[in-house]
């Protein structure tokens, strides 16, 4: 599982840092998803496409 | 079917007309007449509620949307006549790329960890609330004493928004959301905080505190105009919500004590019946409405260029196909993925503030107050039929 995030179509909602803390944060400036871990362990990726799911803004996409 | 009469009359508090759910079993988009005499559409199902909400094809700009409603779009229709451009600052109304400057020097201030920051605050707040109410005795109003104070006070700290010029601003916000208010009153009503907020961020530039606005005046990025219709989104969006949330949830629970109970005795259970209390009440009537900016198909449907599209919110959100037996509410079902906070662009800047507040209040009432329960018969509590956010003018409850 490959994760990417674009910090172009982020909207700063935090419903991935919400989700999967352990893989997802926010910027202290600007609130935009910064990408922890962009290839985490398999126990995490149920969440993490919870997370691309809840994303308002289509901003993370795993392949 | 394209003659709907709609209503907001509910037979039951907790549950959206009937006719709706009628509705979203025959169609997820269906036609439309609007009070205007536009031909657009109704949307009911989860799918394409949330497809249209992501789709930038849809405009949220005031000046294209058709009103639904004939009789309570007043003020809606003055705005039209008087500001046919959206308000300066009021990003909530517009479209990318315009709305992307405004969010991006906001969405710092909103991050899950600042608003974790604020949780020792909250819970300070919100157990003062509960000494208080312990303090006259049952029974109380848990709206003027728990549910309106806790949101408001916290909003008005994080904006730098003095505490004491509550009233003004409360009897202002509940005229803007007065589905009855007489246009004109309203726009008073959004003169008078307008005012109030432009002679704060003077004060503000003045003798900045540590506060939000205070930031952003610092920022050099808005002028006065833009700087005053930010602050008036964010007091008023900051208090209102949340407030009939934390009321209108607590009715709900005490009204179904098999959840209250699921609730207090489990508090891992609270985060998840706070998304549940959420996309079960999603309190609003209706809406939002968006305008499509070119032909779009939906489900087979073409919605042509100019076409108005009404979401309906509580009805998408109980949309079977996507929360099965979405007409019960069950704090143990996983309700995540709801759009009470919306989708897209404009989802709720301040949703984990809220999500914060929601359980620090929840929890500490459950807890505090754990023989909590309704001081009237239920069909006693004046429920707010008369407001565009829904919930309870009065909660009285006893303990």
């Amino acid at each position: 599982m490959e994760i990417k995030a674009n910090t172009q179509l982020c909207i700063g909602a935090g419903m991935c840092a919400l989700t999967v803390p352990q893989v997802f944060d926010q910027s202290d400036d600007e609130g935009l998803v910064v990408l922890l871990e962009p290839n985490p362990s398999a126990d995490l990726e149920e969440a993490v496409r919870r997370a691309v799911n809840l994303c308002p803004s289509g901003a993370i996409s795993v392949d | 079917m394209t003659d709907l009469t709609l209503t907001f009359e509910r037979a039951h508090p907790l549950d959206p007309p009937e006719m709706y759910t009628r509705i979203r079993q025959q169609d997820a988009v269906h036609r439309m007449t609007y009070s205007d005499g536009h031909l657009g559409w109704l949307v009911t199902g989860y799918a394409v509620a949330r497809a249209v909400l992501a789709d930038p094809r849809f405009s949220n700009r005031p000046e294209l949307t058709h009103p639904p409603l004939p009789s309570r779009m007043e003020f809606a229709q003055q705005l039209r006549e008087q500001e046919l451009k959206v308000p300066p600052g009021f990003f909530l109304r517009m479209d990318a790329p315009e709305h992307t400057r405004y969010r991006k020097l906001l969405t710092g201030q909103f991050t899950v960890r600042r608003m974790k920051q604020l949780e020792p605050r909250i819970h300070e707040i919100t157990e003062s609330c509960l000494d208080a109410m312990e303090a006259a005795g049952p029974p109380v109003d848990l709206v003027s004493a728990f549910a309106m104070p806790i949101p408001s006070l916290v909003i008005c700290e994080l904006l730098g928004v003095p505490y004491e010029d509550r009233a003004q601003f409360q009897e202002d916000t509940k005229i803007l959301v007065d589905l009855d208010a007489k246009g004109q009153d309203a726009m008073d009503a959004l003169t008078r905080i307008s005012a109030f907020l432009y002679g704060l961020i003077q004060r503000k530039r003045a003798a900045p505190g540590d506060d939000l606005i205070s930031g952003l005046v610092a920022s050099g990025e808005l002028n006065d105009e833009e700087l005053t219709g930010v602050a008036v989104l964010l007091l008023v969006a900051g208090h209102e919500t949340t407030a009939n949330m934390i009321a209108l949830g607590t009715y709900a629970l005490l009204t179904n004590p098999g959840q209250l109970a699921a609730m207090r005795d489990d508090p891992a259970q609270v985060n998840n019946g706070v998304e549940e209390l959420l996309r079960y009440l999603t309190i609003i009537h209706l809406g939002p409405i968006r305008t499509a900016l070119e032909d779009v198909e939906l489900e087979g449907r073409l919605v042509k260029k100019g076409d108005s599209v009404t979401l309906h919110l509580p009805i998408v959100n109980r949309d079977p196909a996507r929360f099965p037996g979405g007409d019960r509410l069950d704090v143990t079902r996983e309700a995540t993925g709801h759009l009470a906070f919306g989708h897209g662009i404009h989802q709720c800047l301040g949703q984990q503030l809220a999500r914060i507040e929601m359980r620090i209040a929840y929890s500490a009432l459950l807890r505090r107050l754990p023989g909590l329960g309704l001081a009237v018969p239920p069909e006693e509590v004046p429920m707010r039929s008369d407001m565009s956010i829904y919930g309870v003018h009065r909660l009285p409850v006893t303990w």
